[in-house]
């Protein structure tokens, strides 16, 4: 499909100039509590971006949240609001972790096949069944899926207590995944090719596998009937429902498909990062997702753009409360204010700009 | 207020006849100098020039896409003229929000109502002009304003009573004494007989004939004809946002203004050979609505009738009396009980066996009552609605994949075989007029060529050269032996196509015709409930 001026402003100029605005107010916010906004914004920039060791950080937690934005996009283009991914994620942990433990694997590539059907499907699972039940008894999938967030929380927490810590631990975290399991990282990957990449970030390949997963996912999408499907019935339950598509199927369809998204940021987490099973593999990555999924309009691109910038606010965040007194609380403010422009406060920017865009172009026709 | 018209006019000399302003010089009510407005590439309206004189009923006509709803939203503060200027009782004002619309003295009755269905009219009518923080107060007062305004114009409505008890007709109603209320002297109506039964519409126009003798004036937007002549004193033709020409009605006659829409002669007769028939493709037999998870609003309670091959079988019947759920049931989206048979073979009507992808495996089609929210994905191209519903046929690709360069060749064969405007197959079916979009619809589903055809209300808010290019279509359809079910409000539409009409009132079928040998009277009889 051809793009129209106007969509190349929805998806580029818009997002860019919410992203303006949040900064700036980070700025003054930053300058109110005494720092230089400039140096802060620089030392940012330099440690998520300027050094191997930067940007081994910024892509490892961009990893996660292309895995669990797409989860929560194409659960969305159903028009279902999954903010699950965080419990179907750390079921994701779950799986992977049962599957690198108890199967003696051979290498690390047959590793990685097993463990991310095994964080799919859990994480699948963990989906279906608030999917199973808002389908067939209608209760509100928002509602279910935040408490299978708690629930998945209180499951590992106990399962990492009572059956899955090592004799002899006291730290609920399971036993470290053997060796065979162990994923290429960026700099094993890079540097027979020349490229010298950071040895102690957990920056690894399943970098690589998100952004397979992203365009998949797109192909699922818009190129498939069960993509066409389900995003009819994200459009308009009654245009789905007349033109004969089963409202249970494509829940069901897509919220597996979202939980097994989710499922797999286990794989860059748990089983490319940890190395075990630990309480909050997730770290609220799931949560980020759902930001991560809106700035980036739910479409693959988007939200792997809009996963860049996280990763680099989380790494550059850090820096920053490593490097100056600006409380790490403050990053955390950041973060939001990038969420509420980009996501919240859209149509804030969206009008004017629209408003702007049509005059001018009005003026133009006229000369 | 409105019944003291003294203190209201004297806030605004302008508008009132006084003594001492001699009636030539009186103003227009509502003067537009050269208003344009363009929606990105689509020029919605150009230079458009208009005057309302006070106290007349003023029609606006034109095929949708025209430019009226932009220019009725323009007046009403939706949205803002790019360029021109809004003169009301002679001076300049700017309308930039519709509070400012209604300060100016504008009220709109919009086609689809804005009431809240489960307040009363009382709490309806005072609705966004509470002033203060209690209601008790705000209420009694509007009751007795509410009463005089009722005694002025004639217009009655039961104060307390809840809008999802009123009927259309008094709906519209709570509408107008809504805008009186809100000191309206000028009153826009869009499409107002849309939903009404011909004797609703006859008590509308007595009602804005009232009006307009106590001075106020009149916009009415439709795309009737046969209303404006009725009603209206100057009529405005409106064609590809262009104000083409305002007449006294009485100085014109349908066919010219027809063709003066369309811009080119269109023949309103449709001439049709005697049915030809073939066998009994659909036959229904006591079919009940089933009760529970659905809403029994408007039940069907037994509903016996067959179709043959090569026919038109009309339903006429005022919205609601269950047209819209028997057209969900046959087209296998809704669950009833009874019995239903396709070509002779029993179809599910409940369970998970229903579902409306097998009946159009049966050679049954569907064009719904509603467009928007059902044939169309609004946010979906042409192609991507070219295929809605048959997306899982093999002509778009083979397994899970679609052939998207078959679609689009669907998509194209469409637009060029239906006339659909802009042709442009990546374009966004929101982004279509009315007619253009029912276009979308009809070409998918006759483009299926089915044996069996669905119809639901195939010109609502259609222009009149869509609406004459749709009723060809669906008598080269039936001449070709197919068997057609027409469901329409519209009487005149239901007349000149169906073989055979019957009327649905309460859920049920309260009597059958043959289209020869009734009429407007008799149907609107059994519309009525009227036995």
């Amino acid at each position: 499909m051809q793009r129209t001026m106007s969509d190349r402003v929805d998806i580029v100029l818009i997002p860019i100039i919410s992203l303006f605005l949040a900064f700036s107010i980070s700025a003054l916010i930053i300058a109110g509590i005494g720092e230089d906004p400039f140096e802060a914004a620089a030392l940012m920039v330099s440690g998520a971006l300027g050094s191997a060791y930067g940007w081994g950080y910024t892509l490892y937690y961009a990893t996660n949240f292309i895995f669990v934005g797409l989860a929560f996009a194409v659960a969305f283009h159903a028009r279902l609001f999954n903010i699950g991914g965080e419990g179907q994620a750390m079921l994701g942990a779950l799986g992977t972790a049962l599957v690198a433990l108890h199967i003696p694997w051979p290498h690390w590539s047959l590793a990685l096949l097993g463990c991310g059907i095994g964080a799919a499907l859990f994480g699948a699972f963990w989906a279906l069944i608030p999917a199973w039940m808002q389908a067939r008894r209608g209760s509100h999938i928002v509602i279910t899926t935040i408490m299978f967030n708690f629930i998945a929380a209180a499951l590992l927490n106990y399962l990492l207590v009572n059956h899955l810590r090592p004799e002899g631990s006291v730290a609920p975290g399971s036993a470290l995944f053997p060796d065979a399991v162990h994923l290429p990282t960026l700099h094993d990957i890079l540097s027979p090719l020349g490229f010298a990449f950071s040895k102690s970030t957990p920056a690894n390949i399943t970098a690589f596998l998100s952004v397979a997963a992203a365009i998949l996912l797109w192909f699922f999408l818009w190129r498939t009937r069960t993509g066409y499907e389900i995003r009819t019935f994200g459009h308009s339950e009654n245009a789905a429902r007349y033109a004969g598509i089963d409202p249970f199927r494509i829940t069901l369809i897509a919220m597996g498909l979202s939980g097994a998204l989710a499922g797999l940021m286990a794989l860059n987490a748990t089983m490319g990062e940890s190395e075990r099973l630990i309480l909050n593999p997730t770290e609220g990555a799931g949560f980020i997702g759902i930001a991560v999924a809106l700035m980036g309009r739910c479409h693959p691109l988007g939200i792997v753009l809009a996963s860049i910038l996280f990763g680099f606010l989380y790494q550059g965040g850090a820096e920053l409360a490593l490097w100056t007194s600006i409380p790490r609380e403050l990053i955390v403010v950041i973060q939001a204010l990038v969420i509420l422009f980009t996501g919240a406060l859209d149509n804030m920017v969206r009008m004017p700009i629209e408003r702007l865009l049509a005059r001018s172009k009005r003026a133009r026709s006229k000369a | 207020m409105t019944s003291t018209p003294a203190s209201t006019h004297a806030s605004m000399p302008s508008g009132q006849r006084s003594p001492n302003a001699s009636p030539p010089v009186s103003p227009p009510a509502i003067e537009l100098r050269g208003i344009s407005r363009a929606f990105g590439p689509v020029q919605a309206n150009r230079e458009i020039d208009l005057s309302v004189m006070p106290g007349t009923i003023h029609g606006i006509i034109g095929e949708n896409g025209a430019g009226k709803s932009t220019l009725v939203s323009i007046l009403y503060g939706f949205y803002q003229a790019d360029e021109g200027e809004i003169l009301i009782d002679g001076r300049r004002v700017d309308i930039h929000d519709s509070q400012a619309a209604i300060a100016a003295g504008i009220g709109m009755v919009f086609q689809h109502f804005k009431l809240v269905e489960n307040f009363t009219v009382l709490e309806n009518i005072i609705l966004g002009s509470e002033k203060g923080a209690l209601l008790r107060p705000v209420l009694a007062k509007a009751r007795r304003e509410l009463m005089d305004i009722e005694r002025e114009y004639e217009l009655e409505a039961p104060p307390d009573a809840k809008i999802e008890d009123l009927s259309i007709g008094q709906r519209q109603r709570v509408e107008i004494l809504k805008a009186l209320y809100r000191q309206a002297r000028v009153l826009i109506l869009d499409e107002p007989t849309g939903v009404l039964t011909p004797a609703e519409a006859d008590r509308l126009f007595a009602i804005l004939r009232r009006l307009r003798s106590e001075g106020k004036t009149i916009i009415l937007i439709t795309h009737k004809l046969r209303e404006i002549m009725e009603v209206t004193d100057t009529v405005s033709v409106m064609r590809q946002g262009r104000m083409l020409a305002t007449v006294a009605t009485a100085a014109t006659d349908i066919e010219e203004l027809a063709e003066r829409m369309v811009g080119r002669k269109v023949s309103l007769q449709i001439d049709k050979p005697c049915a030809c028939l073939g066998d009994t493709l659909l036959e229904v037999e006591n079919l009940h609505i089933e009760t529970g998870t659905e809403t029994p609003a408007s039940p069907l309670a037994g509903i016996d009738f067959s179709l043959r091959a090569g026919e038109i079988l009309g339903i006429a019947g005022v919205a609601g009396n269950g047209q819209s759920e028997l057209l969900e049931v046959l087209a296998g989206y809704r669950r009833a009980k009874g019995s239903v048979r396709i070509k002779g073979c029993e179809v599910a009507l409940s369970g998970s066996g229903i579902d409306a992808g097998s009946r159009r495996a049966a050679g049954l089609a569907h064009i719904p009552e509603d467009r928007q929210g059902v044939g169309l994905v609004m946010g979906f191209s042409v192609e991507e609605n070219a295929i809605l519903g048959y997306h899982r046929s093999f002509g778009y690709g083979t397994g899970a994949l679609m052939d998207r360069s078959a679609i689009r060749s669907e998509a194209k064969r469409h637009i060029t075989q239906f006339d659909i405007r802009p042709p442009d197959p990546g374009r966004a079916a929101r982004d279509f007029s009315g007619g253009n979009q029912q276009k979308i619809v009809v070409a998918r589903e006759i483009g299926a060529e089915p044996d069996i055809l669905l119809i639901g209300q195939p010109t609502r808010g259609v222009d009149i050269g869509a609406i004459e290019f749709i009723h060809r279509r669906i008598i080269a359809l039936r001449d070709a032996g197919k068997a057609i079910l027409l469901v329409s409000v519209e009487l005149e539409e239901i007349l000149s196509l169906a073989d055979r009409i019957m009327v649905m009132f309460g859920g049920r079928i309260m009597g059958e015709r043959p289209a020869k040998e009734t009429d407007e009277r008799e149907l609107g009889l059994l519309m009525a409930g009227v036995v």
